[in-house]
Order: structure tokens, then sequence, then C-alpha cells
């Protein structure tokens, strides 16, 4: 539509007319891009993805499983191994739902009240995502370790917190604490107070409303947080790696004792165990995409009765 | 109590203030606030020319070097191809473009280390990709460069796609009624109400960058002034027990994530300027 500056329609709707002595054009629509283009950019978009993603992951399955799947499982039923997938669910046992008080507790007091040095909150709360994992091992090495704050009076009452699962668990608390807080916030904004006043004024006390009135509207928002949580508990390595001191059968999580088997050149071993891990995030991925399609069909229906 | 008389702003018929502020800040101050603390207060054990010496070596300044250099190039790869995706997938349509939406978080959901492992074997020179490629990838600054890209891939894209999807299409279409040619309208009308956004995602992706370990240390090769990322050494003077010397680049390490930091919370509050004028 180019050729429209000669002759300014009066209604924007009303296209223009092709000046005399120009064959008719198809029309094409004003506001995209030539078929050309298109097929350019989406080509270029997936190649992008396909060297930096899509290769990456077939790469983990395929590694995992070229010696056979014998030594895959013997790689993931190994007694190391198991050990290590083992302290891996404890410490993720233990994050997670703390991180899952935390999150709500964090997402009703900031959306549902109206006070001051709020944005100060939101800032402590993405501060996990800016600080290195490798300083946020380091951090609880100041504390708890033997030089730290509390070593000796540790070391004098026998308790362990740096080289063993407290640590671990510390680590990866610091690490995951912002994703379920960082997953409702958003919704909860969004959705306001007045549902939660109206049964308020109905009479219901603080529990009733949360359980009645708050979690059913944020259930998969929640279950998002916690799922991606749960994921990046499981997979945590930098901070984890400071404070586990590396203990075979003992203090190694997942991804360290995957460190560890491919620093040894048992690459298929390695691979085996990362599969595990891979196959978690694609798990999350799905969840997430689920979630999404149920989240836009809510408010396609709250749409249509508004109307 | 205290908290809701001090703190609130206007009264509120719904209960449970205190209860989840007050658990909230307890949370933050024993999981974060004190032991970040710890890192400040450790520092201060030394002095002003300790903490130079400590800060400044060959080694470490090397490590500064490649460290923020590859996460800025890293970012800018990511802010380019990550502004393509971002207008493939909110604007065309292509087949398993769900699909493709969906694995673009993968970065944040896989484990660093498992990426680490992955993204060696395929650039090492007997890798699917390595292999054909005429130089080496693999335990190169490069290798740094190319874990960077995977871990920051998502940001750009995220920060990017609400906000092409909420660019108005009516100035699209009077920018064309006007004689502009689609180039024209993309750098005149489009890209100016993107910019913040892309330079969030920017930013975002680089404060990762800076930080990231597991996924660098397989790929990097990890040679002293070559291919040694700052938290690596940091590592290795823990291992050491160079708690100080440790400590005293972590604390550079935070200065330069909290300024980042706050350069991002400037950046989105100038977007969402830009945008609610709109």
């Amino acid at each position: 539509m180019n050729t429209a500056t000669s002759a300014i329609p009066t209604l924007p709707v009303a296209p223009a007319p092709a000046p005399a002595g120009v064959a008719p054009r198809a029309l094409r629509n004003a506001t995209t891009e030539p078929v050309w283009v298109q097929r350019v950019l989406i080509g270029v978009a997936l190649a992008f993805m396909t060297l930096f993603l899509f290769v990456p992951l077939a790469t983990v399955f395929f590694e995992a499983l070229k010696k056979g799947v014998d030594v895959y499982l013997a790689a993931i039923t190994e007694l190391d191994a198991l050990s290590a997938i083992k302290l891996t669910l404890i410490a993720t046992a233990i994050s997670v739902p703390l991180n899952l008080v935390f999150g709500v507790a964090a997402a009703w007091s900031i959306t549902k009240f109206d006070f001051r040095a709020k944005s100060l909150l939101l800032t402590l709360i993405d501060l996990p995502f800016s600080v290195s994992p490798v300083i946020a091992g380091l951090i609880f090495v100041l504390v708890f370790g033997l030089q730290g704050w509390f070593g000796e009076w540790l070391r004098d009452h026998d308790l362990k917190v740096i080289f063993a699962v407290p640590g671990i668990v510390l680590a990866t608390v610091f690490v995951t604490f912002p994703f379920i807080a960082r997953e409702l916030i958003p919704l909860m904004q969004a959705q306001g107070i007045e549902q939660e006043e109206a049964a308020r004024v109905l009479g219901a006390g603080g529990w009733q409303i949360f359980w009645r009135v708050t979690l059913p509207n944020i259930k998969w928002a929640l279950l998002y947080g916690v799922i991606l949580c749960n994921a990046r508990a499981m997979g945590e390595f930098g901070a984890v790696s400071v404070v586990s001191g590396h203990i075979r059968g003992q203090t190694n999580t997942m991804p360290l004792h995957i460190e560890i088997v491919y620093n040894e050149y048992q690459f298929a071993a390695a691979f085996a165990v990362a599969s595990l891990l891979a196959a978690l995030a694609l798990v999350t991925l799905v969840v997430k995409y689920v979630i999404e399609q149920r989240v836009k069909g809510q408010k396609r229906e709250i749409g249509d009765r508004s109307e | 109590m205290i908290l809701s008389r001090t703190l609130l702003k206007r009264h509120t018929v719904l209960p449970g203030f205190d209860l989840a502020l007050g658990f909230a800040l307890l949370y933050i101050g024993l999981i974060v606030l004190i032991p970040l603390s710890a890192a400040f207060l450790k520092t201060f054990t030394l002095t002003w020319q300790q903490f130079l010496d400590a800060t400044t070596t060959p080694r470490v300044v090397a490590s500064y070097r490649l460290t923020f250099g590859a996460s800025f190039l890293a970012a800018l790869l990511n802010a380019f191809f990550g502004l393509i995706v971002a207008w493939v997938l909110v604007r065309y349509r292509f087949p398993a473009k769900r699909l493709i939406d969906a694995l673009v978080d993968l970065p944040f959901a896989l484990p660093t280390a498992v990426a680490g492992i992955a993204l060696t074997a395929i650039y090492a020179q007997n890798g699917w990709i390595g292999q054909w490629l005429p130089f080496k990838v693999s335990y190169t600054p490069l290798g740094v460069w190319v874990a960077l890209v995977f871990i920051g891939l998502p940001f750009v894209v995220r920060t990017l796609q609400p906000v092409l999807e909420d660019v108005n299409r009516e100035l699209e279409e009077a920018a064309a009624m006007l004689g502009a040619s689609r180039w024209q309208t993309f750098t005149k009308v489009i890209f100016p109400i993107v910019i913040p956004a892309l330079l969030t995602g920017f930013a975002l992706a680089f404060a990762r960058a800076l930080g990231e370990y597991g996924s660098v240390i397989f790929i990097a090769g990890n040679m002293p002034m070559i291919s040694e990322i700052t938290p690596l050494l940091i590592i290795t003077k823990l291992e050491q027990y160079d708690y100080a010397g440790a400590t005293a680049i972590a604390v550079v390490m935070l200065v330069a994530a909290f300024v980042l930091l706050l350069v991002i919370n400037l950046l989105q509050a100038w977007a969402r300027k830009r945008q609610g004028g709109l």
C-alpha cells in the first residue's frame, strides 16, 4: 500500500484506490512483512535455537544411551549415583516447602496490602537472582564454616553445617527462594482484592479466605512455581558445590555426581545421570505449557461471563 | 501489630498482614541478608591495601576481562537473535510454534552442569558441531561465550514477547498509510517502543552471565590468565583456604551485580513509563 501517499483517504478503513494506469496488485496486509522476509526470519530464529538449544538437549539423551541401555541402567543404579539421587531428593524435599511458605507469605503481603517500602521488599526477593551461585555458597561458608561466625560453636557442639546436608539445604534454599514468590506476585496483583474483601464482609476468617478464595484463584501459578523451584533445587550446582565438600556417597548431589564422573572420563555415566535431570527439565516445561493453556482458558471464561 | 501500624498506608479489612510480612522479612533476613552481610563484614577485616592486592593481581584481572567481556558479547548476541526469535514467535505462524515457544525456557529449567557437559561434547573437536568448525571452541574463551549465550537466551525473548504483543497495530497501520515502508515502520515505530524492554533483557542476560559457573567450567578449559572465569577463581581461593581473598573478589562481583540490579530497575521503570504513555 505504498502508493497510498498521494490520496489520503477520509476514512481510514477504506483502502486507497490505486492510481490510474497502475495494474491492481494483490492486496497485502500493511502490517506484516512479505512472505520471503517472514521465511528468512523464521529460518534464522530456528537455526539459532537449534544450534544453542535443541542440539544440546538432544546430545544429553544421545550420549547417555550411546553405549546401550545396560550401561545406562548400570550408571543410574550404581551405589554412588543412588546416594546422590537420595541426597538431592532430601535437599529438595526440605527447601521447596520452605520456599513455598515464604512465597505465599511474601505474595500475600505484597499484593493484598499497600505499604511503605514495598519496592524494597520486591528488590530483596529478586536479590538471589543477581548473586552468583558461587557467592551464595561462599556466604554460608563464611557464616557456618570452621573459620566462620558460628564455626567454633558448631564444632564444640559436634554439629556440621558446611560439608554436610544442612549446608546443602541452606545453599539450595537461597538460590531457589524467589521462584514461587515471583510466579505468584504478578498474578495476585492482577486479581486484586475485591474477592477477599467480599469474603471478609460475609464473615470469613483469615484462613477461610485463603483456602476458599485465594488458593483456588492461584493454584495453577502456585503449582508451576513449585515445579520450577523443584527443578532448580534439584539441578543447583555452583552454590551446592561450594558447601558440599564433594564427599562421595555422603555429600554429593546429582549435579556434583555428574561432575565427578565426567572428570573421570566416564562420559556415558555422566550423561546418564544428566539425562534424568534433563527429563525433569522437560517435564517442567510441559507442565508450564499445560498450565498456561489452562490460564488462557480461564481468562476466556471470565471474559465470556462478564459480557 | 507494629508492622501494620507503621507500614500500612491505608486501613484494610483483610487479615494476615503482620503474619505474612513478618514471616517474609524474617526469612529474607535469615537466608539472605545476614549471610550476605557476612561477605562484606569479612572484607572489612582486610586493610584497603590487602583488598586491592587480592582483587587486582594479573590473574584476577584477566578473569574479570574474560567474565565481563564474554558476558557482554553473549548478551549482545542474545539481544540480536532474541529480538528475532521473539518477533517470529509473536507475529508469524509456522508449524510447531507453540512447542518451540515452550522450549525457549529450557535454559531456566535445565541444570547448568547438564548444559555444561552437553555443550562441551557438541563443540569439542570431534563433537556434532565442533568437527565442522575450523577453530577450537571447547576449552577456549570462545567456549565460555557459547555457554553464556545458552544460559542468557530466555531473558531477552521473555522480556520482549509481552511488549511486542502489546504494540498497537494501529500505529503500524498509520505508518503504512503515511507511506512508510515496512522497514521504516520497524525502525521508526516499533523499535523505539521495544527498546526499553530490549535493554532490560540485555541487562538481565548480562547479569546472569556474570555469575554463571556450572555451565562454563566444563567447556572453558579453565586455564589461568586465558579461560578462567572469576567465579572459578573464588572457588580456587576457597580451596586454598584463602577465605579473605575469595571474599574480596566476591565483593567486587557483588557490587557489580548490585549496580546492574539498579540499572535493570531503572530500565524497567522507563519501560513502564514508555508503555503507559502510548
